[in-house]
């Protein structure tokens, strides 16, 4: 991406307190990432062979990245052979050119929508909006933060961060519908009458896509609801917006991933509607398929070694609800359409350093290694964020602000690396916080620190370092 | 056995009782130990943070410290997992196949306390005696880097006259992440704030640990609520005993 385009966003920790203080988030979103954690971890326990099949997806991954170019040469010629067509796009902007302009072949003024996280990464409604298509979001979750003006918070239930009151709050007031209860059966009704219609009439559909099959051109889209089936199915044209990352080799493939992604997404052993699709079909669904095939940052990201298996992610979710920090501020704080775990290793790899917000990320998390665990394609995350806070410290050092260089921690990190490079200084440097702790000292109790470290006493006192240390009382034994 | 200690910065300056028990229990089981006092700091803050090349001269302070050694055992599962999960990584950077090759041959020699106490010793009752209240919070780096399992849990069942109470939530960090508790603060405290809540709730009057870097900021949140539960390292809980530490 080039620099030019860069839309600097907030920080991870200017924000997250923002979000750690909404009490309703908060309940909503440990109650709702505890329930799917816990029944993950059962519907995981009856596979045997899981960690044999968590190394067959990542095995398979890397040899996707490995020879992605020949890959993609092979799905283009798969997916044109079955009657698609097939579109480059190197970033945001040339994707959301080319979709429109075949909307506008089309001459549809609304399209409706699969649930694609891709398309939100390119802002693609608001790029149909600028030449007035009204995008219409099917997925019920994507609908109520489409009615909402509002922003997914998660990468599987994107209104996570809403409870069932709101929503009917929010139908009563965008779909007309005064008597509405907050029963989840009245509120699906309700998104199903009003969306039913829109199906019928719609031309265009627009999707996003869980795989791409380079051997037979086939594109698959797993859901919950059908609606997406209906995306896919009833209007005359498809266009499918993929990450040039979503390839899979083989139809055989889908043997290991049919059983991951379920697994660690909803938590099920099969997904209730899985489509799936090979170009066209005469008399039988759309009679144009369109496959924008999308790179923005992607390639990027393929080149950096340790950073490159980041394109593994089969965009489970699994990560976000074992995360503890994802569980206490939400999705927003990460100012992403890719939040969590994920998203702090990816939305800075895709948007670049240079972001201020997406440089933040990588920070924002204990490195507690829960989202390894859980990681169906394993993902090293707490690795490549490590990897990533290493690329900032050197952008730092080789190209940093005067105010960045003088930076406490920046300092600090510096002067300790000499310190403990020799065993006299160390000691010299145990001495002289020692001695100078009396300033913060107060009943024998540290409450309170200056600068950077306030954070830290904000809520934790800290014991006095002691008269003697370890190595003090060791020579005093031995004399 | 001769065992070398690394005591790891953290511990020789803010919690010498921790190193201290270390010595006495494992002397009490008959093993001879040594300290050298060239050791500093492994380079977990810096390579955590992501000054990758500040923690190269800690690796290469750390092959010349205990190359040589027979065992080396630390109070610290978070410090031993950057030696085992980490420092291959670091080698690798240098691209000094005789620093690599170093650094392969000592990882095995390297162990946290519990685990060589209950995997390499086999030892689970190491005969001490603790008559208090006990939950134990087991810690991100122990659990899913070094994967000690249960082996703290199997020690403190056997230690007399305790009586270990289960810590609800325990899988789930405590919020440390070392400068992400400076850094992000909040989100920090927010994840503190629920740890210490399951604490509470056992009723403990000890919390205890293999990493006193997760316990000096949980116990950090306990004295600033006032809540009376009192942090304690593992090992000063097996050094104790009917006669006395």
């Amino acid at each position: 991406m080039s620099k030019k385009s860069i839309q600097h966003t907030p920080t991870f920790e200017e924000t997250a307190n923002a979000y750690l203080t909404n009490s309703q988030l908060r309940r909503n979103l440990g109650h709702a990432t505890h329930t799917i954690r816990n029944k993950r971890t059962k519907i995981v326990g009856e596979m045997p062979d899981w960690e044999h099949l968590r190394e067959a997806g990542n095995k398979l991954k890397k040899r996707v990245m490995r020879h992605l170019g020949s890959y993609l040469l092979q799905l283009e010629e798969s997916v044109e052979k079955a009657g698609g067509t097939v579109h480059w796009a190197r970033d945001a902007e040339e994707a959301n050119r080319i979709i429109v302009d075949l909307v506008k072949q089309q001459e549809a003024e609304e399209v409706v929508k699969v649930k694609s996280i891709t398309t939100d990464e390119i802002k693609l409604n608001e790029a149909l909006k600028k030449e007035g298509i009204q995008a219409l979001e099917t997925d019920l979750a994507e609908l109520i933060v489409q009615l909402a003006e509002d922003e997914p918070s998660h990468i599987l239930v994107p209104a996570i961060h809403k409870n069932r009151a709101e929503i009917r709050d929010l139908f009563q007031e965008k779909l007309n519908n005064k008597e509405l209860s907050d029963r989840p059966e009245d509120l699906a009704e309700a998104a199903r009458l009003y969306l039913r219609k829109k199906f019928l009439s719609a031309r265009v559909g627009i999707s996003g896509a869980n795989f791409g099959v380079a051997e037979t051109g086939t594109v698959a889209v797993v859901e919950s609801e059908g609606n997406g089936r209906m995306c896919t199915t009833l209007p005359e044209t498809l266009i499918t917006v993929m990450g040039i990352e979503k390839i899979i080799p083989t139809w055989q493939d889908f043997e290991v991933f049919m059983q991951l992604l379920p697994r660690s997404s909803t938590a099920e052993r099969m997904n209730p509607y899985n489509s799936f699709w090979t170009g066209v079909t005469p008399g039988d669904g759309p009679q144009e398929f369109h496959l924008v095939l999308l790179d923005n940052g992607r390639t990027n990201v393929l080149a950096d070694e340790v950073g490159r298996q980041t394109l593994n992610c089969i965009r489970c979710s699994a990560c976000l609800n074992v995360c503890p920090v994802y569980e206490r501020t939400g999705g927003h704080a990460y100012h992403s359409v890719y939040p969590g775990p994920i998203g702090a290793i990816l939305t800075p790899q895709l948007k670049g350093l240079e972001d201020d917000g997406a440089a933040s990320l990588p920070y924002a998390s204990s490195l507690c290694g829960a989202c390894y665990e859980v990681c169906p394609v394993k993902i090293d995350i707490p690795k490549v964020l490590v990897h990533l806070r290493g690329k900032i410290v050197d952008e730092k050092k080789r190209n940093g602000s005067i105010k960045q260089r003088l930076n406490p921690e920046h300092v600090g990190m510096k002067w300790m690396a000499r310190v403990f490079q020799n065993s006299k200084k160390y000691e010299r440097a145990q001495k002289i916080a020692r001695s100078g702790q009396w300033l913060f000292v107060k009943d024998g109790t540290i409450s309170k620190l200056p600068g950077q470290l306030s954070g830290w006493s904000a809520m934790r006192d800290l014991k006095p370092i002691p008269d003697q240390t370890f190595r003090g009382w060791w020579r005093t034994r031995n004399e | 056995m001769q065992i070398s200690l690394f005591i790891t910065c953290f511990n020789d300056t803010l919690f010498p009782e921790t190193g201290k028990a270390m010595v006495h229990l494992l002397e009490r089981l008959g093993h001879a130990v040594d300290f050298s006092f060239e050791q500093t700091c492994c380079g977990q803050m810096h390579y955590n943070s992501g000054y990758h090349e500040e923690a190269i001269p800690m690796l290469k302070r750390f092959v010349e410290v205990f190359g040589d050694a027979e065992y080396v055992v630390a109070p610290s599962a978070s410090c031993v997992a950057v030696v085992k999960e980490f420092y291959p990584i670091i080698a690798e950077k240098t691209e000094d196949p005789a620093l690599i090759k170093v650094v392969k041959e000592l990882i095995p020699k390297v162990f946290e306390l519990s685990q060589f106490l209950v995997e390499e010793l086999e030892l689970e009752d190491v005969g001490a005696y603790y008559p208090h209240r006990v939950t134990y919070h087991p810690t991100c780096h122990s659990l899913r880097m070094l994967h000690v399992g249960d082996a703290p849990l199997k020690l403190l069942r056997n230690v007399k006259g305790l009586e270990l109470v289960e810590l609800p939530g325990a899988l789930e960090c405590c919020g440390f992440g070392g400068t992400f508790a400076i850094k992000n603060a909040d989100t920090s405290i927010a994840m503190l704030s629920d740890k210490m809540a399951h604490i509470n709730d056992t009723g403990a009057e000890v919390c205890s640990s293999i990493d006193n870097s997760c316990l000096m900021h949980i116990g950090g949140g306990l004295s600033r609520q006032r809540s009376g539960v009192k942090p304690v390292h593992l090992a000063e809980i097996l050094a104790s005993t009917e006669e006395g530490a």
